[in-house]
């Protein structure tokens, strides 16, 4: 082996470790609206920093822009993971300013609209830039299988993305955790509640094994 | 506005037009090519349908695109999309493996205006849709 063959090798070792080990993994948290994304965010930025992420909402697009929260530490096994959380607003090919009137004024709901729509542009330009990992998130008691999360899953899939699936709101009496395992069974399914705080442990497990 | 498809209708306003655009067709153009003819074609009102749909990439600008050009006012608020999954055996021949062509995006696509379409449905051999003519 070369001298220059040496040094090349020892400069990409010295590179790999500056910009790939050191830095926080930035980890997309997608999905479809309102399948618990903040509120997963939200728990485990509290459970590991003790802030919040953003507010969470019963309404569709409450979240219209994409929130980075950094530098979270996730401890598993005596070793520590770091990784930036990335809340995304919820994907879709459609926003009608109609689905919130009943929520509050026409004005509010049609800016609504706009900025929802600006949000989901911006979650799919980061899912194509800026994001290491994918959390994909599903509301367990609706139907996965659906044309948004199939494109997204392909899209997340066409990048070579580490992807989790998250089995969410285990809570509820109509969820069906094997209805997404059977959906998407390429890929890790993980069951929890974010808002009950059930099975985190297996979440922090899972997100220290696929993105630490 | 929906174009005509009735020949016995001159005026042209109560039909809807159904684009089938082959593969050969999109493969000539340019991603942002195919996504603007998709998207000018839904904005007339129309069904496109693609015989080989998109790749997952241009799928991602289509949705960021259809967002872009989401306008209350203008009574545009997106498109719905059916698609059936990729083939995986287009091409199974030792040079289309290495060239990745059974990658393919083939897949048959359904796209029209979400304020036009009242159900679009797929089941295993199926997509229907249910279009409303305003």
């Amino acid at each position: 082996m070369g001298l220059l063959t040496g040094l090349k090798d020892s400069i990409s070792r010295v590179t790999d470790r500056l910009f790939t080990d050191d830095q926080p993994k930035r980890i997309g948290i997608y999905g479809p609206p309102n399948a618990g994304k903040t509120t997963l965010a939200n728990r485990i930025a509290r459970d590991w920093t003790g802030d919040a992420v953003g507010t969470e909402s019963h309404v569709p697009h409450e979240t219209r822009r994409a929130r980075r929260k950094e530098d979270v530490e996730i401890e598993r096994d005596g070793q520590s993971v770091s990784i930036d959380i990335v809340d995304t607003p919820g994907v879709t090919t459609k926003v009608d300013y109609e689905e919130f009137t009943d929520e509050m004024e026409e004005d509010d709901a049609i800016r609504r609209s706009r900025e929802a729509t600006e949000g989901v542009a911006e979650a799919m330009h980061w899912l194509r830039e800026d994001v290491d990992g994918v959390i994909y998130v599903l509301d367990s008691a609706e139907d996965p299988i659906t044309q948004v999360n199939t494109m997204l899953i392909g899209i997340i899939e066409s990048r070579d993305l580490p992807v989790l699936i998250f089995a969410n709101k285990i809570d509820l009496d109509e969820a069906s955790v094997k209805r997404i395992e059977d959906a998407f069974p390429q890929h890790k399914t993980v069951p929890l509640s974010a808002k009950e705080g059930q099975n985190m442990d297996e979440v922090y497990d899972n997100i220290a094994e696929y993105f630490g | 506005m929906p174009k005509a498809t009735n020949p016995d209708d001159p005026n042209g306003d109560d039909g809807v037009q159904i684009d089938l655009i082959s593969g050969e067709r999109m493969d000539s153009l340019a991603s942002t090519e195919k996504i603007r003819m998709i998207l000018d074609g839904v904005h007339d009102g129309n069904i496109v349908i693609l015989e080989e749909g998109l790749t997952p990439d241009e799928e991602s600008k289509l949705i960021e695109m259809t967002m872009a050009e989401i306008s209350p006012d203008a009574g545009f608020n997106g498109i719905e999309i059916e698609t059936y999954p990729k083939s995986e055996t287009k091409d199974s021949s030792l040079l289309g493996r290495l060239m990745g062509s059974n990658e393919s995006a083939a897949k048959l696509t359904v796209i029209g205006p979400a304020n036009q379409i009242e159900t679009l449905h797929k089941d295993e051999t199926l997509i229907s849709a249910l279009v409303s003519r305003n």
